[in-house]
């Protein structure tokens, strides 16, 4: 197993700023915006944004929930064993917003497309962005794009993305992992 | 995570990391069927018979409605107005039914053992609603869910079982629930309702109310099954509820606030009184929601197994 970084500690926090500032240019003071995180890796990088964005516009009143999308997947039966869910916390409803999901990595799009499944209990979004820090291209198995891109890499399937973080893991990177060697 | 065992027969068959697994799972149901849109589609390619051989409300309605929130298709069925009437066996009509492709079945039945006899014959998941006088695990699964969520945790919890024992299988499964998890079990109630094999299940008995009720944390006060008595156990109803019955000045004569559980159907006046069912002690509501919770959690876990 070989693995190499290609998200260090400072271009992981250039990347989280610049992301911010992308949001911004499109959603103003965010009144009428909501950042949803989905669980489980995507509400760490939901929550780093967040408190960012906090910070920039000084503001902390944006609505920012976590979603659980394992009972939305559409391979129920078709693992080993299922998968244990996580909580979802959402404190508001979503009718009319504009609504930006939240993930670490996007890979084949079925989590998102799980995403865009669950986060309808919650209301009719007004428009719906997707926001990843990496995007593992020609590897999509359903039509989805994002909106908003940390780094865009070319990977195979028998390699592995994974995101680290401060809180969990002591340190901000992303390294890709090859299994094979 | 995956669950042990392939039905759902009794809790005798579940391991605490089972009842464990349950429990984590439908703190993420209890969540959805909160939200404005209560429904999730995990089993939507999944066909449910629901089979009542005797007669329930909530335990069919909860099971109905966890089925339906999960997205299942469902079959009911109920024994009165059926071919059972015409002399038709148990095997036989399941098999009938399960030849319009079901997945799994969810069965109440007077007799007991009657889900296990199902599970050796046929080709599809059984979860046991009540069989007889032997088992009704799912009850056990949110009574225990319940102490759980008003306690934080069942270990270390004593819990009373009040009433007719020996005709309830409500009182078995809680035993072996409660038990796994940790918790100190007593049994309360006239002599002859008390089975005699409890002395082999580790459980306390108690034929004085108020010493139970003072030794407790929950009480959990069950109904006298008239209808599974052949004989009388006791001189009458009237004297029943004037030694097991609980009354507000009974529970506000005891030296500490206890938590007031009740399975349904409730005979108001006799083993508990109106004040007290509604009081903020009992948490018989509460039970309820409950129990569509972690009936969602069992049927999304069994049916993770199928196929």
């Amino acid at each position: 197993m070989n693995q190499r970084v290609i998200l260090n500690q400072q271009s992981f926090e250039i990347t989280i700023a610049r992301l911010c500032h992308q949001l911004i240019e499109n959603h103003n003071d965010f009144t009428n915006s909501a950042i949803i995180g989905l669980q489980p890796r995507g509400i760490l990088l939901a929550k780093r944004i967040h408190s960012e964005l906090s910070k920039i516009l000084g503001n902390n009143t944006l609505l920012f929930g976590n979603l659980d999308v394992t009972f939305f997947r559409d391979d129920f039966r078709r693992r080993e064993t299922p998968l244990v869910a996580n909580a979802t916390k959402m404190d508001f409803i979503i009718e009319n917003k504009n609504v930006i999901l939240v993930d670490d990595v996007l890979y084949t799009g079925r989590t998102i497309r799980a995403g865009l499944d669950a986060m309808l209990a919650y209301g009719r979004p007004k428009k719906v962005e997707l926001l990843v820090l990496i995007d593992r291209r020609y590897n999509r198995d359903l039509p989805i794009q994002p909106d908003y891109t940390g780094k865009s890499v070319d990977t195979i399937s028998s390699e592995k993305v994974k995101v680290l973080w401060k809180e969990t893991e002591n340190k901000d990177e992303v390294i890709l992992i090859n299994e094979k060697n | 995570m995956n669950l042990s065992v392939k039905h759902l027969l009794g809790i005798k068959d579940l391991s605490p990391q089972d009842i464990e697994l349950i429990f984590t799972t439908a703190d993420n149901f209890k969540e959805v069927i909160n939200r404005p849109i209560k429904k999730v589609p995990s089993l939507r390619d999944t066909t449910i018979a629901n089979l009542f051989f005797e007669n329930s409300t909530r335990t069919k309605l909860s099971f109905e409605l966890a089925e339906k929130r999960l997205s299942a298709d469902v079959l009911n069925f109920s024994a009165s107005g059926s071919s059972v009437s015409k002399g038709e066996t148990l095997i036989d009509t399941v098999n009938n039914i399960l030849a319009m492709k079901v997945d799994m079945v969810v069965m109440r039945h007077p007799n007991p053992g009657a889900a296990i006899l199902l599970s050796k014959h046929i080709d599809a998941t059984i979860i046991n609603a009540g069989d007889g006088a032997h088992e009704h695990p799912t009850q056990a699964l949110l009574d225990a869910y319940s102490i759980r969520q008003k306690y934080g945790e069942v270990k270390g919890k004593k819990v009373v079982i009040v009433g007719d024992i020996l005709h309830s299988r409500v009182a078995l499964s809680n035993i072996f629930c409660l038990q796994k998890l940790g918790a100190k079990v007593m049994v309360c109630g006239p002599t002859t309702l008390i089975p005699k094999y409890i002395n082999s299940l580790n459980v306390k008995v108690e034929h004085n109310l108020k010493k139970a009720l003072e030794w407790c944390d929950v009480a959990n006060m069950l109904r006298i099954q008239l209808e599974r008595q052949d004989i009388k156990y006791f001189p009458s109803l009237r004297e029943y509820t004037m030694l097991y019955g609980l009354d507000k000045k009974l529970l506000d004569s005891l030296s500490k606030e206890i938590t007031v559980m009740h399975p349904g159907p409730i005979n108001r006046g006799v083993e508990i009184t109106s004040d007290v069912a509604d009081s903020k002690q009992s948490v018989i509501l509460e039970q309820v929601e409950n129990g569509v919770a972690v009936r969602m959690a069992v049927l999304y876990l069994l049916a993770a197994n199928i196929g």
